[in-house]
């Protein structure tokens, strides 16, 4: 193990430097690819954030070079200058100004940004939405499993990763994480710990009598394990849910330190909620953006807790769906289809806009109305834990994403 | 003498259908429960809290707009404190009184007197099966208490005025008193949805806002996959303009209260399903409700969501299609409806599998333990254990599996709380054992009585009672 960190040591310093260098290209051609995903090269860390309620793309991250963009977003518009001027990107592409430190991270090469973006799903429930994102799936109405879960399932044989489990933040799991393989849960604890001997005595009772409760009783035990061992204290704090800056804070904080411990879970499921800007979304300032700016301090949140480990780390932050391209009647947008995602970490081949633009002109409107979908999730997602993990395109496109493939795993997101 | 058998399965359809078994209740109950569920729905009626310091909407509303206007007076007096204190004399006098020091703004008081009074009522109840059903059809027709002050402030209300009154009732009342109500139309947005071709949406080029039409259809009547399209949601959209809540004007009526605002509303005869609705004003909104709740697409829904609550996270299909056929065929009587659930034989006979939600987990502790209704202690567990009153996450409300609810953190969370209630109640119970036997009387394990028999204390005894397998599932 001791061994192993060193060799990524050594490693990524010289990596850095070779992206950065001009000659890039050249000295690129000579590392190779698979040395990462080799046993032992990488102890790589994923983080999916999942934004339930459909976040606004077109607010997070204002095509600003695109001259129809101002009309369709009236009152919410964001703009190149000003006191709250966006953030430059790529100079078409701007990033909403209440997220510095994902600019930032841009900047050095630490964050990516997808857009004109979507999975399969062509309807406008959340739910359903949020079913197909964390599914996996074609379509909705397969949800026993997600595919997090089935990913852990299908790593290599006696792969370490596997039996640490995937971790579900939240009382309430997300689905993304559900399924056959071990699930760890943690919350931001609320009450006062019970004893252990009580919890000796449940297990001794669940064994007796209830399968099912001693499975989740294991479960807890052995997350709470790592978080004593990090140091987390479990001592019960109140403070703001998932769709507030404080509450997202703490969420990060303490998937960060879970999947950050040697012998904690090397993937990880986290929902920030509250994106569903129907009405009053703001522009500069307003809802949307306390909500953006929550999900950037959470951003640096996971850099700064996931420290030694971060060149090992994809944090993809994903959403059911967009919202229309023109605002509504109430000064808000309504569900719609295509919209952005983000690949944050060391492990990312940062600075780069993923992005096949469709425009924003009536005709190449998807059904007139919402962002047009140019790049698929799942070619996102495959591509990103292709490289992270090792994981064959077959078993993505069967196992993973099932009937996905037509849809190839993107190339070159991680570094 | 009921048979062991029987008695059993009535003890598990006491806490399936209602909220078990309360302290210093009549052991007798035990062996009448299906009598007692039948009874309950045949009175037609489920109790109203009492004791609320406003009535309904209303009088809710103009007491918001009176605190709303108090704080930003307050808030504009702020800067001028000291220098002017005539000039801010005025506004003092609608401000008011001061409140005392840790007494929480109106719209959470107000929150928190509407949660202990519902509290109250399920502790009250005899078995609470319409306590449950009441959180079944408010969690159907949610609203979310933290989306502003209104949603906070009229949760309650919202809950007395658009579910209580129909839960024995007609599925069609509830839907338009549900959708008509401030509390949702604020919640989904409608109040500030304009027909563009309205004299409102001419004069201010402003437009539909679709959020509350789409739920209507996907969450509240057909379900998702009910066979509309997005031309229905903008055409519901369309006819439910002008659906609104009354400002501090009190223009078109009572402050805060519904009202059909004919200025907002989107003139012509849009086509919902393929039929066009082209009555006059608030009637056309009502003429589609009515059809939504007479399809049979929602008839099926509403019978696979009730029989996933009640039976099975996997609904027996041959039990859905029955109450999917007595909805229809009563045009969605609720009575009729349940009645069908409580007969049916297969809701009673399917083993007691699901996990109580943490709503249904603490009152059914708080009746066994026999504690009071009090803010603190409701509000605290519940937000650790994810289900606090009126606050899912998104409008499809709380989840209804066991996927959901015993997931090891929510198990580790229910621990927690279990053992802080066992510790509470300590004082107040003689004997763990004899509560326990009392409690869960035949569906008592000896695994479990003897765990009880052995712990090292009382509030561990009264813990391991309350977590246990009998008395966690249902």
């Amino acid at each position: 193990m001791l061994d192993d960190d060193d060799d990524c040591e050594r490693m990524t310093p010289s990596r850095r430097a070779v992206l950065g260098a001009a000659g890039a290209l050249f000295a690129w051609s000579f590392v190779p690819k698979f040395a990462y995903a080799a046993a032992g090269a990488r102890d790589p860390r994923f983080l999916l954030v999942v934004l339930r309620g459909a976040l606004d793309g077109l607010s997070a991250v204002p095509p600003l070079g695109d001259p129809d963009y101002a009309g369709l977003r009236e009152g919410i518009a964001l703009t190149k200058d000003g006191p709250d001027a966006a953030l430059p990107l790529d100079g078409f592409f701007y990033l909403h100004p209440a997220m510095p430190n994902l600019a930032r991270l841009y900047a050095t090469g630490q964050a990516s940004v997808v857009h004109a973006a979507a999975t399969g799903y062509r309807e406008r429930s959340h739910f359903d939405g949020q079913d197909v994102l964390e599914s996996g799936q074609g379509g909705p109405g397969q949800t026993d499993s997600g595919w997090l879960n089935r990913l852990l399932a299908h790593l290599p044989a006696g792969e370490n990763i596997s039996r640490k489990g995937v971790l579900g933040v939240g009382v309430v799991p997300p689905l993304v994480v559900r399924g056959e393989a071990p699930v760890l849960g943690w919350a931001p604890p609320r009450m006062a710990r019970a004893g252990s001997d009580l919890i000796q005595r449940l297990e001794d009772l669940y064994g007796q009598r209830d399968p099912g409760l001693a499975r989740a009783l294991a479960q807890a035990k052995l997350t709470e394990e790592i978080a004593r061992r990090q140091g987390m204290s479990g001592e019960a704090r109140g403070g703001g849910g998932p769709d507030s800056t404080d509450g997202m804070k703490r969420i990060a904080e303490g998937a960060a330190a879970l999947v950050g411990a040697d012998d904690g879970p090397r993937i990880a499921a986290l929902a920030f909620e509250g994106w569903d800007t129907h009405a009053n979304e703001g522009g500069a300032k307003g809802r949307l953006a306390q909500l953006l700016g929550g999900l950037d301090g959470a951003l640096a949140t996971f850099e700064q807790g996931l420290k030694p480990v971060w060149t090992d780390t994809v944090v993809m932050v994903v959403t059911e769906f967009g919202r229309t391209a023109r605002v509504n009647g109430t000064v808000g947008t309504d569900h719609g289809t295509g919209t952005v995602a983000f690949l944050v970490g060391g492990a990312v081949k940062g600075g780069r806009m993923i992005v096949d633009w469709p425009g924003l002109k009536l005709e190449q409107l998807h059904e007139k109305r919402d962002l047009k979908p140019t790049t698929d999730i799942r070619s996102v997602a495959k591509g990103v834990v292709a490289d992270l993990f090792g994981i064959s395109g077959p078993v993505l496109a069967e196992k993973v994403f099932p009937g996905s493939g037509g849809i190839g795993p993107m190339a070159g997101l991680v570094g | 003498m009921a048979s062991p058998s029987v008695l059993r399965s009535e003890s598990v359809g006491l806490q399936r259908f209602a909220l078990g078994f309360g302290l210093g209740q009549s052991p007798e109950i035990r062996g009448t429960a299906r009598e007692r569920l039948l009874a309950e729905i045949e009175r037609r009626t489920v109790p109203q809290p009492t004791g609320l310091p406003y009535s309904g909407a209303a009088e809710i509303g103009a007491a918001l707009y009176a605190f709303e206007d108090a704080e930003r007076a307050a808030r504009e007096a702020k800067p001028a404190a000291g220098q002017q204190v005539a000039a801010a004399a005025p506004a003092q006098n609608q401000m008011a009184p001061p409140k005392p020091a840790n007494e929480p703004a109106l719209p959470y008081r107000t929150y928190r007197d509407e949660v202990v009074a519902r509290v109250r009522l399920a502790l009250e109840a005899e078995t609470g099966f319409g306590e449950r059903l009441v959180q079944f059809w408010s969690n159907h027709f949610c609203i979310g208490a933290t989306k502003s002050n209104m949603t906070r402030i009229m949760a309650g209300a919202y809950e007395r005025e658009a579910i209580r009154p129909h839960v024995f009732g007609r599925f069609e009342d509830m839907l338009v008193a549900a959708e008509s109500h401030p509390a949702m139309l604020e919640f989904l947005d409608n109040r500030l949805s304009i027909g563009p071709g309205s004299p409102a949406g001419k004069r201010r080029g402003r437009g539909l806002n679709e959020n509350l039409a789409r739920e209507i259809l996907e969450l509240h009547t057909l379900g998702v996959s009910g066979g509309y399209a997005q031309v229905d949601v903008t055409n519901l959209a369309r006819i439910i303009t002008g659906w609104t809540v009354v400002g501090r004007e009190a223009v078109l009526g009572f402050p805060g209260s519904f009202a059909f605002n004919a200025g907002l509303h989107e003139p012509g005869a849009p086509e919902l399903l393929g039929k066009p609705y082209g009555q006059p004003g608030k009637e056309k909104g009502l003429a589609a409700l009515t059809d939504l709740a007479r399809h049979p697409a929602t008839a099926d829904f509403i019978a696979i969501k009730l029989v996933r609550h009640f039976v099975a996270d996997e609904p027996p299909p041959a039990l859905v299609r029955e109450l999917s056929a007595v909805f229809r065929k009563t045009e969605g009587d609720l009575a009729a409806v349940s009645r069908a659930l409580i007969e049916s034989e297969a809701a009673w006979a399917a083993e007691p599998a699901k996990i109580r939600s943490p709503q249904e987990l603490l009152l059914a502790a708080f009746r066994a333990l026999g504690r009071k209704a009090e803010f603190g202690p409701i509000v605290g567990p519940l937000n650790a254990m994810g289900q606090p009153f009126w606050q899912p996450s998104g409008p499809n409300g709380y989840p209804d599996s066991n996927e959901a609810w015993a997931s090891p953190e929510g198990i580790k969370t229910r621990i927690d709380v279990a053992a802080g209630w066992g510790r509470q109640a300590a004082g107040s119970v003689p004997d763990p054992r004899a509560l326990t036997e009392d409690i869960l009387g035949p569906l008592l394990s000896p695994e479990t009585r003897q765990a009880v028999a052995r712990a090292d204390s009382k509030p561990q005894a009264l813990a391991l009672m309350l977590l246990s397998p009998e008395f966690q599932r249902r």
